[in-house]
């Protein structure tokens, strides 16, 4: 299992019409996703590389069933456009669009978050939406299904979970795990904003809680605390072996580095901070990326091997390292993925914690 | 964008806060003209975006317009942490009784604004928050903003007054409306001072400004000043292109943020020192790159040029094409190392190759190849 997107993902682009719209719609359709539908204001009837364009994400929902959304519209229409596939019922909205005002990203935050508390609180919306960015590359379950502008040639399945609050530097790092032979069940970028939907901390729990995740990346930055909540969140409740990797060990105090979240103020959100509190907890820091996949290959090992000699009749004993792994298509889980349900099930926790040591 | 003392006034004032009249001078003769039209005894406070001014010289009190004159032109011709003082605020002095300080701040972790206050303002407010930070109060606020009671009772606490208690309410309520409407990531009141008449007066202001809020805010590209910036950096803004200066020589041209952040850490991993960070972006033309160069080849001390390409959106022959452009236009007095993987290497490579240059596909061999053409060059 992958984590929100599997082949039961049914997307809607907000923004089709647009020229990164466009583009990504036909890299993500040439992966195999399945894009159902479009919307941009005004432009309902046309169709985008076969994809239907509707006025509104309520008709396009009503239409073509879709669960999930992805967001390129330019910043100042947004925020707006995330509340419109909140309202609309979308399960997982994904924004992608960069340059969001804060103001705006909070209000969409706490819009969501209050959604997901009492869903049928008089909203139209019944779903309990998930926000994934902004400011994000999105994500990707290898040889399943692509929200987002990842590219996929360079991802590989297997059992491997990656996040991260960057672009490139994701796919840099994934190529090297590819390289290595080590396959990804899902790599999902959180984003580079300050404010965003989906932390750390959130998605270490879906891995956590993700059959088919062994090992997790993470892929933090300077600025903020949210990779210090990670390594606490880690310490008391993930089982699965972590390795972290923090940029901007050299950036400058008090200057944005790119990224509207990447500035260290006030002396908190240095990454000599986050690989501390990453170390104190347990958790392997890389000091450069090409550390990474040996780190995680010895930690898979590792667990293996424990876990092959302590439960013998396990499920996954005797499984051969991701590199051998063979398709994931082949196996039984992929058949049986629920048309929508991981999008739908959005951040509530399954119930089944498996005793993974 | 972080405003100058006089730009954050002029905002404070647009919102009805308490503060005291004043005007900037850029030459000794304006700044006596101001002090004569304010009349009593004036402060003039070098308008520089760094800490520290007073300490470093930048602060003066002038009775009168002649020793306003002197004043300002010691000021004009310092330099506070390597910025020159260009600009000078001549404001009305007052007397001080008391000094509180007053901020807002997004709280990134909470996802919310947070309001912070103490009853010890002025200029150690660092040291206190280091010391006892007990003594700074601290209360998150609701995206609606707070309620003029919520307000009163932060600041019961701290002054014996009513009308004091009322007037300072009446500031953070104030605060609130520059901070949400004015998209702000940082208001701040330090020193908010109580004269010994009992009035409540912002004696220094300090915004910084959420630049993704720029296309609401049309007034904010009269607060830029050109001259604030350095060549590199405004052409870097014009074109789209995140550029930070380092002291390094070791120029980097990357795209994306993440990625170049951990090049440069690369670099220094491998005993190199780099001498930027540049972001090209995403979806990156050939003009991108011209521009890259440009901006990194104005630093002299630059000694060698890493471009360090993983092509996902970027497209490498997008890149190539650049980088041959830029060297037909003028040809590069540095060496140039090349990274490139990912979408149309092949092709960027074939480019390259037409012009006697390569690239390597390793992250690492590339920073450790450019650190030793940077030897070269120093030996």
């Amino acid at each position: 299992m992958s984590i929100l997107i599997d082949k039961g993902t049914r997307l809607l682009v907000q923004g089709i019409t647009g020229r990164d719209g466009g583009f990504h719609t036909r890299q993500m359709l040439d992966y195999g996703t399945k894009v159902v539908a479009g919307v941009t204001p005004g432009r309902g009837g046309e169709k985008i590389h076969g994809v239907p364009v509707f006025d509104s994400v309520a008709e396009a929902m009503a239409a073509t069933r879709a669960n999930t959304s992805m967001i390129v519209v330019p910043a100042p229409f947004a925020a707006d456009a995330i509340f419109e596939a909140a309202d609309a019922g979308v399960g997982l909205i994904v924004c992608i669009t960069e340059g969001i005002p804060v103001r705006d990203a909070l209000a969409v935050v706490h819009d969501i978050a209050a959604l997901r508390k009492s869903p049928d609180s008089g909203r139209p919306a019944r779903g309990r939406p998930r926000l994934i960015g902004p400011n994000c590359p999105g994500l990707i379950s290898p040889g399943l299904s692509k929200v987002g502008i990842l590219p996929g040639q360079i991802c590989k399945p297997g059992s491997v979970g990656v996040v991260s609050r960057s672009g490139t530097l994701t796919y840099e790092v994934v190529h090297q795990l590819s390289q290595s032979g080590l396959g990804q069940s899902t790599c999902l970028g959180v984003g580079g904003d300050p404010v965003i939907g989906t932390t750390f901390v959130d998605t270490l729990a879906l891995f956590e809680d993700d059959s088919e995740t062994d090992a997790i990346v993470l892929i933090g930055e300077i600025g903020g605390t949210d990779e210090e909540e990670a390594a606490q969140f880690i310490k008391r409740r993930v089982r699965k072996p972590v390795v972290a990797f923090i940029a901007g060990q050299t950036a400058p105090p008090g200057k944005r580095m790119g990224h509207a979240g990447a500035i260290v103020a006030g002396g908190t959100g240095q990454a000599s901070e986050k690989i501390a509190a990453f170390r104190a907890v347990g958790v392997p820091v890389a000091r450069v990326p090409s550390e990474i996949p040996g780190l995680v290959g010895e930690l898979l090992e590792r667990r293996r091997g424990r876990r092959a000699s302590a439960r013998p009749k396990s499920r996954h004993a005797g499984r051969s390292l991701a590199a051998s792994r063979p398709a994931r298509a082949a196996g039984p889980k992929r058949t049986t993925a629920k048309r929508g349900t991981a999008a739908r099930r959005g951040g509530r926790r399954t119930a089944t914690r498996r005793s993974s040591r | 964008m972080n405003l100058h003392e006089y730009q954050a006034k002029e905002l404070f004032a647009r919102h009805g806060l308490p503060v005291l009249p004043g005007q900037v001078a850029t030459t000794p003769e304006e700044a006596r003209n101001i002090a004569t039209s304010l009349g009593d005894t004036v402060v003039l406070k070098a308008q520089v975006l760094v800490g520290g001014r007073g300490k470093a010289g930048g602060v003066k009190l002038a009775r009168g317009a002649e020793e306003a004159y002197h004043a300002a032109r010691a000021i004009l011709g310092l330099k506070i942490q390597d910025l020159p003082v260009r600009k000078v605020l001549v404001a009305r002095a007052a007397e001080i009784a008391r000094e509180l300080y007053l901020s807002i701040v997004l709280d990134r972790a909470a996802q919310l604004p947070l309001v912070m206050l103490s009853a010890e303002g002025g200029v150690e407010i660092e040291e206190v928050a280091r010391v006892s930070p007990e003594k700074i109060v601290r209360r998150h606020v609701s995206l609606d903003g707070l309620r003029p009671y919520q307000a009163r009772s932060l600041f019961r606490p701290l002054l014996a007054d009513g009308s004091q208690v009322s007037q300072a309410a009446d500031i953070l309520l104030r605060l609130w409306a520059v901070f949400r409407d004015g998209d702000c990531t940082l208001a701040e009141i330090n020193p908010l001072a109580v004269t010994p008449e009992g009035k409540l007066v912002a004696l220094d202001a300090k915004v910084t400004l959420d630049d993704n809020a720029e296309f609401r805010h049309r007034d904010w590209n009269l607060w830029r000043d050109p001259e604030d910036e350095t060549p590199g950096a405004r052409l870097a803004r014009e074109r789209g292109l995140s550029y930070v200066k380092l002291d390094g020589d070791i120029g980097c041209v990357v795209n994306g943020a993440g990625l170049a952040m951990a090049t440069m850490d690369l670099v220094k991993h491998y005993g190199g020192e780099p001498a930027n960070f540049l972001d090209i972006g995403g979806s990156s033309s050939p003009d991108k790159v011209t521009a890259a160069l440009k901006i990194i080849t104005s630093d002299s001390r630059v000694r060698v040029i890493l471009f360090n390409i993983f092509g996902g959106i970027t497209r490498c022959d997008d890149v190539a094409r650049g980088i041959v452009q830029s060297l037909e236009q003028s040809p590069l007095a540095v060496p140039l190392v090349i990274r490139l993987t990912g979408t149309n290497e092949d092709l960027a490579r074939k480019i390259l190759a037409e012009r006697g240059l390569s690239a390597t596909t390793s992250m690492d061999e590339g920073v450790r190849a450019a650190i030793a053409k940077a030897q070269e060059v120093f030996a």
